[in-house]
C-alpha cells in the first residue's frame, strides 16, 4: 500500500517506522523543515517538507495514487484540513484522522474523515487500570452505537458474590460478554455463571447505563 | 443580529467594530486577551478570552443563540474548524470564514462554507490597480 502520513512528530514518528517495517510504501509530510531533516536522518528519504493541509503539498507528495492518507499531528484543526482536502480535491479514498480532542470526534466523522482515532480515550483507560482502587475501565468505546465496552472488577463484599449470572438484577440492554478469574482465567459466561469476589466482568453498555451496570455489579451487601 | 467572531486581530476587530456601530450585537473571543487592544473604546463589543474550538468555551460565547459565526484568526486550518463547528454541531444559520489559500478557499466554498480568501481579494485589486 502507498501511505502518506501527515505529521512525524511523536505519533507520526513510530508510525511511519512502523509503516516501513511492515513493508509499505510511505511518505511523511512534516512543517518543521528541522524534524524533517532529523527523521530523513533517520529513516531515510521518506520525509516531505512541507505543510500536510494544503493541496499543494498533498499533491506533491502523490496524493492522488495514495491508498491511505493518516494525519497524525498535535493539532485537529490540521488534521482536519488535511483529511478534507486529502479526499474532496485529490480523491484520497481512505482518510483516518487523530483526534487529540474527544470532543472533536464526531464531527470528524459527519464531515467524511472515514476512521478516527483518540489518543485520550486510551491514555484515560490505561490510567483507571493502573488506580488500584478503580473498579471500572472503560475498554473501549463504540461511539457511533452510544455503547462502551468496560471491564468491572468484582470487589469483595459486593452483593452479586456467589450469585449466577441469570440471578443477577442488571439494567436493560446490557450484554455480559466475558468473566475473568482473579487467577486470569477467561470464561465465556452463561446463565449459570457464578460470580465470584475478585472476577472482572466484561460488558457491553450502552453510555447511560454505565452507572448502573457499576452499581448493579459492585454495591455491597 | 447576534454575532460571534473568532479572532481578535486586525480583520476580527475591524468587523467587529463595524457591526457593532451598525448597532448589532458582537461578541469577540481570542485566546489571547492582548489582542482586544485592538478594539477601540466602548464600541460595545463583548469580549472575551478563549479558544474558539472548545465546545464549552463556544457555549459560554452564546453561540446557540448566535445569528452569524465569523471565523477570522489568522489560521486557514483553526478558522475552517471552528466554522464547521458552529455549522455542523451549533448550526448557527450564517457561518463566514477566512482562508487565505485561494485553493483551500475553493475547497470549502465546494463543500457548502461561505469562505473569504483575502489572499486573491488583494491581488485582485492590485491587478485591477496596475490594470487601470
Amino acid at each position: 500500500m502507498y501511505i502518506i502520513v501527515v505529521g512525524c512528530g511523536k505519533v507520526g514518528y513510530p508510525l511511519v517506522r512502523g509503516l516501513l517495517a511492515s513493508g509499505h510504501e510511505v511518505l511523511a509530510i512534516e512543517r518543521d523543515s528541522h524534524r524533517a531533516e532529523e527523521v530523513s536522518e533517520r529513516l531515510g528519504s521518506v520525509v516531505l517538507s512541507g505543510d500536510g493541509s494544503e493541496a499543494t503539498a498533498l499533491a506533491e507528495a502523490g496524493a492522488k495514487r495514495c491508498d491511505v492518507l493518516i494525519a497524525v499531528t498535535g493539532l485537529d484543526e490540521d488534521n482536519l484540513m488535511a483529511c478534507q482536502v486529502a479526499k474532496h480535491r485529490l480523491g484520497v479514498k481512505r482518510t483516518i484522522a487523530l483526534v487529540n480532542d474527544p470532543q472533536n470526534e464526531t464531527l470528524f466523522k459527519a464531515l467524511g474523515v472515514d476512521v478516527t482515532v483518540s489518543h485520550t480515550d486510551f491514555i484515560l483507560a490505561q490510567i483507571e487500570e493502573k488506580l488500584p482502587t478503580q473498579p471500572l475501565v472503560h475498554v473501549m468505546p463504540l461511539r457511533e452505537r452510544g455503547r462502551q465496552i468496560v471491564d468491572i472488577r468484582i470487589p469483595p463484599d459486593a452483593a452479586v458474590v456467589g450469585k449466577q449470572l441469570s440471578e443477577l438484577e442488571l439494567p436493560p440492554d446490557i450484554l455480559i460478554s466475558l468473566v475473568i478469574g482473579k487467577d486470569g482465567t477467561p470464561r465465556l459466561p452463561n446463565g449459570d455463571t457464578p460470580i465470584e469476589s475478585g472476577d472482572e466482568v466484561v460488558a457491553v453498555t450502552p453510555i447511560h447505563q454505565e452507572e448502573a451496570l457499576l452499581d448493579a455489579l459492585t454495591q455491597a451487601r | 443580529m447576534k454575532v460571534l467572531i473568532m479572532g481578535c486581530g486586525r480583520v476580527g476587530a475591524m468587523v467587529a467594530t463595524q457591526l457593532a456601530e451598525e448597532g448589532h450585537e458582537v461578541t469577540i473571543m481570542d485566546p489571547n486577551p492582548e489582542s482586544f487592544r485592538r478594539l477601540p473604546q466602548n464600541t460595545g463589543v463583548v469580549a472575551l478570552a478563549g479558544d474558539g474550538t472548545d465546545h464549552e468555551v463556544l457555549r459560554r460565547a452564546g453561540i446557540e443563540s448566535m445569528d452569524v459565526f465569523v471565523a477570522v484568526s489568522n489560521r486557514d486550518t483553526l478558522n475552517a474548524l471552528a466554522a464547521q463547528i458552529a455549522r455542523f454541531t451549533f448550526h448557527t444559520p450564517r457561518v463566514v470564514c477566512r482562508l487565505n489559500d485561494p485553493t483551500r478557499q475553493e475547497i470549502y466554498q465546494e463543500l457548502g462554507l461561505e469562505a473569504v480568501s483575502p489572499t486573491q481579494l488583494v491581488s485582485q485589486m492590485i491587478l485591477d490597480a496596475i490594470h487601470r
